[in-house]
């Protein structure tokens, strides 16, 4: 037999236990075949020759009991008894291995039983439940996110794209009769089919819209050349001249704008094509009379 | 105090650097410092006068100047996407019409969405769901009591329900959507960043009223793509009713779901004024599973892999 006392003396009062770990108000015990967890006379499983402890391991639960004689062979000292996963019969036979044993063993044997079954019950529960899945989120790539989203809402332009698509539905009529202004859908009717004709009157009242500086600069040319020429097309060619020419200036200096508006937009398309088919030819007609 | 080195004697009123030279080879860091600023504004100099004797040229030219360059963007540079939609591909439509939304765009079923969120959610996140709520017509929030989904599933499609929406949430924000079409449809888990509630807007309007708003779905272009949009599509009733003048917004960019609520007005016949109302969020499409939630067993039609979007810049997946 081991001397308890003595070795209790040792390690629990004196000198060093490496299995000790002290608190505030009370000393627990870090050795895995200990009983209760704390660091007492009979809990000590170094300083008790008799000494029995219940492990669990992968859901199954074993009795352990000390054989002192083979205290010489720490490896072989434990003895191991698979307990019955029925509760009763569990308890029945730590009684039955434990029979002649002190009380307090037995008992704290048994509660410890008890708390491990307890707890292998809940992870069984748990199990089946929920299971939280925890993903880890790297720094740096949640930065790149980021940057990357306000760049792309940046280049999305929102506001424009909603109102463009809102400005397309109403042209194509998805509204139906709700809103009063077909105007804009009649007048490229309009346009599409009559070029001359339309385009002329068109010019002319966007003209007065538009270039109110240079209304007198058109009104003197107009009277200069209509007391000459009285014919209609002259006129109206002479009107398309006249327009071209104050244009001109006009269209260089908005160049590097972008036709936004529908009106000059419409204007510098009409201009253009007059312009290719008839400019050369009126002018010197209208000058040499 | 500073002594120029003696590279630089021959030519002092111009800088002029030797080609074999490099800034990083001086061993003084203030010296390098300057000489680096000076490299930088000679470059600047330089890069002024191209661009001035362009503009010169050009104007020289006047008409027949070569048309101005576009600048190159993400956009115009994007990789093409193979599965880029066609409009007149008969495969696809024919399987936009046999697929789980069919029943929605034959106009058999009603939108009905069920809200939730993951456990315990925190105030933003459970005011982020009512505001939700408001947005999409005929939307229910529930509070999720620990419940399963893979349980709570079978219940909605018994009560009607065509849409399960399940905001999840991390640190009291909301961060992640499911959004899973019920009776056997895909289920679309989304990652969600900058939520905007209704309080944080800056001059928005008033509440929006129970009118169904119509639905704008931009760049929706792949395959990918096009069943995205039918799955938002698919959220809204039918038939808008455009005298609530609302419009919900899901703008795709490089594979972000911007996602904007609006109310707007026609001006004239060109210009319309638009005033945002309702909560402003951000999507971006995490996974895409065939049938109803299973995160185990489930058949991932596609999944982000952060990888292969490393790969190019310009390749983007919506």
């Amino acid at each position: 037999m081991q001397h308890d006392d003595v070795i209790w003396d040792v390690i629990g009062n004196r000198a060093f236990c490496s299995f000790k770990v002290k608190t505030k108000v009370q000393n627990f015990c870090r050795n895995e075949y200990n009983i209760t967890g704390l660091c007492n006379r009979s809990s000590c499983p170094l300083a008790n020759s008799q000494y029995a402890t219940i492990r669990e391991e992968k859901g199954q639960c074993f009795l352990y009991m000390k054989v002192i004689e083979r205290a010489a062979f720490p490896a072989r000292m434990w003895e191991k008894v698979k307990l019955s996963k029925n509760y009763e019969k569990a308890l029945e036979q730590i009684d039955q291995n434990l029979i002649y044993w002190p009380r307090f063993i037995r008992h704290k044997c048994k509660q410890r039983f008890t708390k491990i079954t307890q707890y292998l019950i809940r992870i069984r529960k748990l199990t089946l439940k929920r299971q939280r899945k925890l993903v880890p989120l790297s720094r740096k790539v949640e930065a790149r996110e980021k940057r990357k989203e306000e760049k792309a809402l940046i280049a999305a332009q929102l506001d424009n794209a909603i109102e463009k698509e809102l400005l397309e539905r109403l042209k194509q009529g998805t509204y139906g009769d709700i809103y009063n202004f077909p105007i804009h859908a009649f007048d490229k009717a309009l346009e599409h089919q009559d070029e001359e004709s339309e385009t002329d009157s068109e010019e002319e009242e966007e003209e007065d819209d538009e270039d109110v500086g240079k209304k007198e600069f058109v009104a003197e040319d107009e009277i200069e050349e209509s007391d000459l020429n009285h014919s209609h097309f002259d006129r109206v060619e002479e009107d398309e001249s006249e327009e071209e020419m104050e244009e001109e200036p006009e269209a260089s200096g908005s160049k590097g704008k972008m036709p936004l508006k529908g009106a000059v937009f419409r204007k510098k398309r009409a201009y253009v094509e007059i312009e290719y088919e008839q400019e050369m030819e009126p002018v010197p007609k209208s000058k040499a009379t | 105090h500073l002594q120029d080195p003696p590279e630089h004697v021959d030519a002092p009123a111009e800088f002029s650097f030797p080609p074999t030279f490099s800034v990083s080879e001086i061993k003084n860091k203030q010296r390098r410092h300057l000489m680096f600023m000076k490299l930088k504004q000679e470059k600047r100099k330089q890069k002024v006068a191209i661009k001035k004797k362009k503009k010169k040229e050009r104007d020289a030219l006047g008409d027949k100047a070569p048309p101005k360059e576009v600048p190159k963007t993400i956009e115009n540079q994007r990789v093409y996407d193979e599965t880029t939609v066609n409009p007149e591909d008969e495969e696809v439509a024919f399987d936009e019409g046999t697929d789980e939304f069919s029943a929605y765009f034959n106009r058999l079923t009603n939108p009905k969405v069920l809200i939730t969120t993951s456990d315990r959610p925190r105030g933003r996140t459970v005011r982020f769901c009512n505001q939700l709520a408001t947005v999409i017509p005929d939307a229910h929030v529930y509070y999720r009591r620990g419940l399963a989904l893979k349980k709570v599933i079978p219940q909605c499609i018994a009560r009607g329900f065509t849409y399960l929406m399940v905001i999840n949430e991390d640190r009291k924000v909301p961060n992640g959507m499911v959004l899973c079409h019920l009776p056997d449809g895909p289920t679309a888990h989304f990652k969600v960043s900058s939520v905007r509630l209704r309080k944080e807007m800056k001059r928005r309007g008033k509440d929006p009223t129970e009118h169904s708003p119509e639905v704008i779905l931009n760049n929706f272009t792949t395959r990918l793509g096009h069943s995205m949009g039918r799955l938002f599509a698919a959220l809204f009733p039918h038939d808008p009713q455009f005298v609530g003048r609302q419009v919900a917004t899901f703008h795709n960019q490089r594979d972000f779901i911007f996602f904007r609520f609006h109310r707007y007005i026609f001006k004239n016949e060109k210009r319309v004024g638009i005033q945002e109302l309702g909560p402003r969020f951000t999507l971006k499409l995490r996974s895409l599973q065939k049938g109803t939630f299973d995160s185990k067993f489930g058949e991932y039609e596609w999944v982000l892999k952060r990888h292969e979007n490393d790969v190019c810049r310009r390749r983007f997946n919506l």
